[in-house]
């Protein structure tokens, strides 16, 4: 039986980049763009995937939603798609994402292939959770999310190797769909979130030649940092943890319930509070020790200030910079290519106080110099 | 630059050979061991009452049981199927040198006077092999500018790992063991100098290379701290970069109170140029195959030959061979010594091999050695950058010692055909497929020669030209290497077993179990 790729185009994300619009969420600011003379990414974009894909042809079903969010482009690459669903042309919305997706979950793809920004990859995450592997190409002004390949040229030929199931060293991941609020971003505030996680295809750089160590899987990865960090527990401590999957591994450790998204506390290895907010941060480090466990959100390399804005500058300045712990496996510190980790608190003294070289923890007493910038 | 060399024909032999496990025949047996005579059994007595009770097997051990020329048979096929160092121009293998190593030696380490020795041998009757092994102890204190060296490592990691040992002895003796519980290394160091302290209980920090491909000192120095043990290092890297900063690195770890230990398992870019002690390191190691010729031991037959300075020598592991002025010993008598880390004094054969090569070499040889090796490894260099799809990464235009880490990322991008595709397609033309890296994760599509000073320059040619050909056919006819090898005796691999624990086996008891439990 032929596998069936689910394709779907947000026809007017990044729209808003090359006119300086800072993304293209909301009816309004889509006609401004236009006005000011914006032409859509996605299908140029989606097209560089599509033509990658176009040697297993013969082996899979396309299907995709019609026109401009994808027939379109499946066409003009020389595939027979499979239409479903209807829009209105040139007035399509984040709810007809939506339904594609449904449709196509319906349908039982085996990856659904989407381009577009945060703003899709949240419509994506919306329908589907993690129950069917997908993977965005990279088209949208804001790319904060890691469920984009880091290109279109790569989304198509992961997708490849996907669906051909024989390549080596493929793996599929729990990566952050991340979006920041768009209203606020145009008035030049940041606050981005943590929506949740789809389940990415990724190609591990290479599986080790035979003659030298153990490869880094990520999740064994994930176990051994975990540990260490039970390991080295003070009983007398409040161990704030952040949101994210390896902060989460070490709450399953200790088989505490937990928020993946959320910010929750331990003391004396026993939950003291789940999803905590700023207030309830300030209240329960009152006159006790803390620390803060935190990991690397997204592609970027931020470790506060996105998808953790509970932990403000007022928790990290009460907890002291001695008190924080970074986690992060050995895959997640390569993608940063040699960037330094980032910080924004929302207070310069606080993100000075934080500048310098961390040890990042990558595994069971295992330790990566980081410099985190200022 | 247009090639002049004619590619060969190869064309592996195809065997299909089984695991010899798979070829066992209940009852087969290769020797029959004779019945004792009578007269023995009077003066020996029962042969089982030699083996203490509670290490006497209750059940055969599970062997594959085979007759001798069924054995014989194996293994030459085995043999025929795979490219070994002496049929092929082993470039490939760099970081790991593969080296020539002269027949004469080995004609001398089957001799009886060493092959045949006992382990338990009186001293006065092995003078000469400890003289050797005294006197190639002398060799590599002058080649090193340490004070002393062992030879029980059976190769580089167990160095390694002897030197993780020492410097938790050594702060253990000073009281502070308690807090020195960090030892440094860097990314792209060998694993091993990463894995062996870790395994010995220490964290282990490691610095990333900076813009220049160098580990970036600024995070060394704010890695330093009280509960600095050591660094462990090498230097080249596996990019072949010299980091001429290296004394500051030293300097900044011996500020804290920390040890410094170079790992210089391949000393082929700086051998008779540079040396350990002038750089400010305690101790170092030397891995006598990769350096001083001697086939590859895998694991096992191999040496570590690891040197220290006088502080650390007394916790080297025993034996080490004294000298009066008129014998030569074996000294166990030494209270602050790790103990034994292998049995007897190593492997004895391999010292011997080192022995002959570096007399016959002499002290100029040695350095005429390391220049060819940095010569050969440029000029190949020359002939690689001029293929297309071939980058380096890190300083480019610096003149690189005994190896390149180079990159395909380009070929990769332009065509598909990544640096496993390359590495398997170049075995058709009867060249060893390369290495890679020990962290393909961190420069991309990595591929690592080192035409040390046993290749000629036609030999460079032909391993460039092979490299040439199969970039020419990744923009041509990629598939032709994206289904490659065609001409060795296993086709491609699915390669997904080998980091999939619920799938690979160590043993064929393993084997068997997961099997088992797969039904």
């Amino acid at each position: 039986m032929s596998k069936k790729l689910g394709f779907i185009v947000n026809p007017i994300a990044g729209m808003g980049g090359r006119v300086g619009l800072k993304g293209t969420d909301g009816q309004m600011i889509l006609e401004k763009a236009r006005q000011l003379g914006a032409v859509p990414e996605s299908p140029r974009r989606s097209a560089i995937a599509l033509k990658r894909i176009i040697c297993i042809k013969e082996n899979i079903e396309l299907i995709t939603y019609p026109h401009e969010m994808g027939e379109d482009e499946a066409r003009e690459c020389g595939f027979n798609p499979t239409v479903i669903g209807s829009i209105r042309l040139g007035r399509t919305t984040l709810h007809d994402t939506e339904n594609a997706a449904k449709e196509m979950l319906r349908l039982g793809v085996d990856l659904l292939l989407f381009c577009g920004g945060d703003g899709t990859a949240r419509d994506v995450y919306n329908v589907i959770g993690d129950e069917v592997a997908s993977l965005g190409i990279p088209a949208g002004v804001k790319i904060h999310s890691a469920v984009y390949a880091t290109s279109p040229h790569n989304a198509g030929d992961l997708a490849v190797a996907c669906l051909e199931g024989s390549s080596s060293g493929l793996r599929l991941r729990l990566a952050e769909v991340m979006d920041i609020d768009e209203e606020a971003f145009r008035d030049n505030r940041l606050s981005a979130r943590l929506y949740g996680y789809l389940k990415v295809p990724y190609q591990r750089r290479l599986v080790q030649s035979g003659k030298s160590g153990s490869t880094h899987e990520e999740e064994a990865s994930i176990d051994a940092i975990a540990s260490d960090v039970i390991n080295n527990m003070q009983d007398d401590c409040l161990y704030i943890i952040g949101s994210g999957t390896t902060t989460r591994a070490i709450m399953e450790k200790l088989g505490l319930e937990n928020t993946l998204l959320g910010i929750d506390a331990v003391y004396s290895k026993k939950l003291t509070g789940l999803d905590l907010n700023e207030a309830q941060l300030l209240k329960l480090t009152e006159g006790t020790r803390a620390k803060i466990v935190v990991t690397v959100i997204g592609g970027q390399g931020y470790i506060f200030g996105r998808g953790n804005q509970q932990i403000s500058a007022k928790v990290i300045e009460k907890v002291g910079k001695e008190n924080i712990i970074v986690i992060a496996t050995q895959n997640k510190i390569l993608s940063l290519k040699g960037n330094p980790l980032l910080v924004d608190t929302g207070e310069d003294k606080v993100n000075q106080m934080l500048g310098g070289y961390i040890k990042v923890i990558s595994g069971f007493n295992e330790r990566i110099m980081l410099k985190v910038a200022t | 630059m247009k090639s002049q060399v004619k590619l060969r024909k190869y064309h592996a032999p195809v065997w299909s050979e089984p695991i010899i496990m798979e070829m066992s025949h209940r009852g087969e047996r290769g020797i029959l061991i004779p019945i004792a005579e009578d007269e023995i059994k009077t003066a020996i007595g029962d042969a089982e009452s030699y083996v203490p009770e509670e290490m006497q097997r209750k059940e055969l051990p599970k062997l594959p049981e085979l007759s001798q020329p069924q054995v014989l048979r194996h293994y030459e096929h085995l043999a025929q199927e795979t490219l070994g160092m002496e049929e092929n121009i082993d470039i490939s293998q760099g970081t790991c040198t593969m080296k020539y190593s002269p027949k004469v030696n080995e004609i001398l380490a089957r001799t009886p006077q060493i092959a045949d020795i006992h382990p338990l041998q009186d001293e006065d009757t092995i003078q000469g092999v400890l003289q050797i092994i005294y006197q190639l102890d002398l060799f590599l204190r002058e080649i090193s500018g340490m004070d002393q060296f062992t030879f029980q490592a059976g190769g580089g990691a167990h160095a390694t790992y002897i030197n993780a040992c020492v410097l938790r002895a050594y702060h253990d003796a000073n009281g502070e063991l308690g807090e020195r519980n960090e030892v440094i290394t860097t990314v792209f160091s060998h694993p091993c100098d990463a894995a062996t302290p870790n395994t010995a209980g220490f964290k282990v920090i490691t610095l990333m290379p900076d813009a220049n491909g160098y580990p970036d000192i600024e995070a060394l120095r704010a890695a330093c701290s009280k509960h600095t043990a050591g660094l462990m290092m090498t230097n080249p890297e596996d990019t072949g970069i010299y980091n001429p900063r290296v004394e500051e690195y030293v300097k900044a770890v011996h500020d804290v109170g920390g040890l410094c230990f170079y790992d210089q398992a391949n000393l082929n870019g700086i051998m008779g140029v540079a040396r350990a002690r002038e750089a400010g390191f305690d101790a170092c190691h030397f891995n006598l195959h990769k350096t001083f010729s001697s086939p590859h031991g895998c694991m096992g037959p191999a040496c570590g030959a690891y040197g220290v300075r006088n502080k650390l020598a007394k916790f080297l592991p025993t034996p080490l061979i004294g000298f009066d002025g008129k014998k030569y010993h074996l000294d166990y008598d030494r209270p602050d010594s790790l103990g034994k880390v292998r049995e007897f004094f190593g492997n004895v054969q391999v010292l011997l091999r080192t022995y002959a090569w570096i007399m016959s070499m002499g002290a100029d040889g040695l350095l005429e050695a390391a220049h060819v090796s940095v010569i050969n490894n440029n000029y190949l260099s020359k002939l690689l950058m001029a293929i297309p799809g071939v980058t380096k990464r890190y300083a480019e235009d610096k003149i690189r010692l005994d190896q390149v880490r180079f990159s395909w990322e380009k070929l990769e991008k332009d065509t598909g055909c990544g640096t496993l595709d390359v590495q398997k397609r170049m075995i058709d033309f009867g060249v060893q497929s390369y290495h890679t890296s020990h962290h393909p994760w961190i420069v991309r599509e990595p591929f690592t020669p080192e035409p040390c000073e046993t290749y000629s320059k036609e030999d460079c040619d032909y391993w460039a030209a092979v490299l040439r050909q199969v970039s020419w056919e990744a923009y041509t006819n990629p598939k032709i290497v994206k289904t490659a090898p065609h001409n060795a005796a296993i086709h491609a691999i699915n390669r997904d077993v080998l980091d999939d624990p619920k799938r690979w086996a160590m043993t064929w008891s393993a084997y068997l179990k997961k099997v088992d439990n797969n039904r």
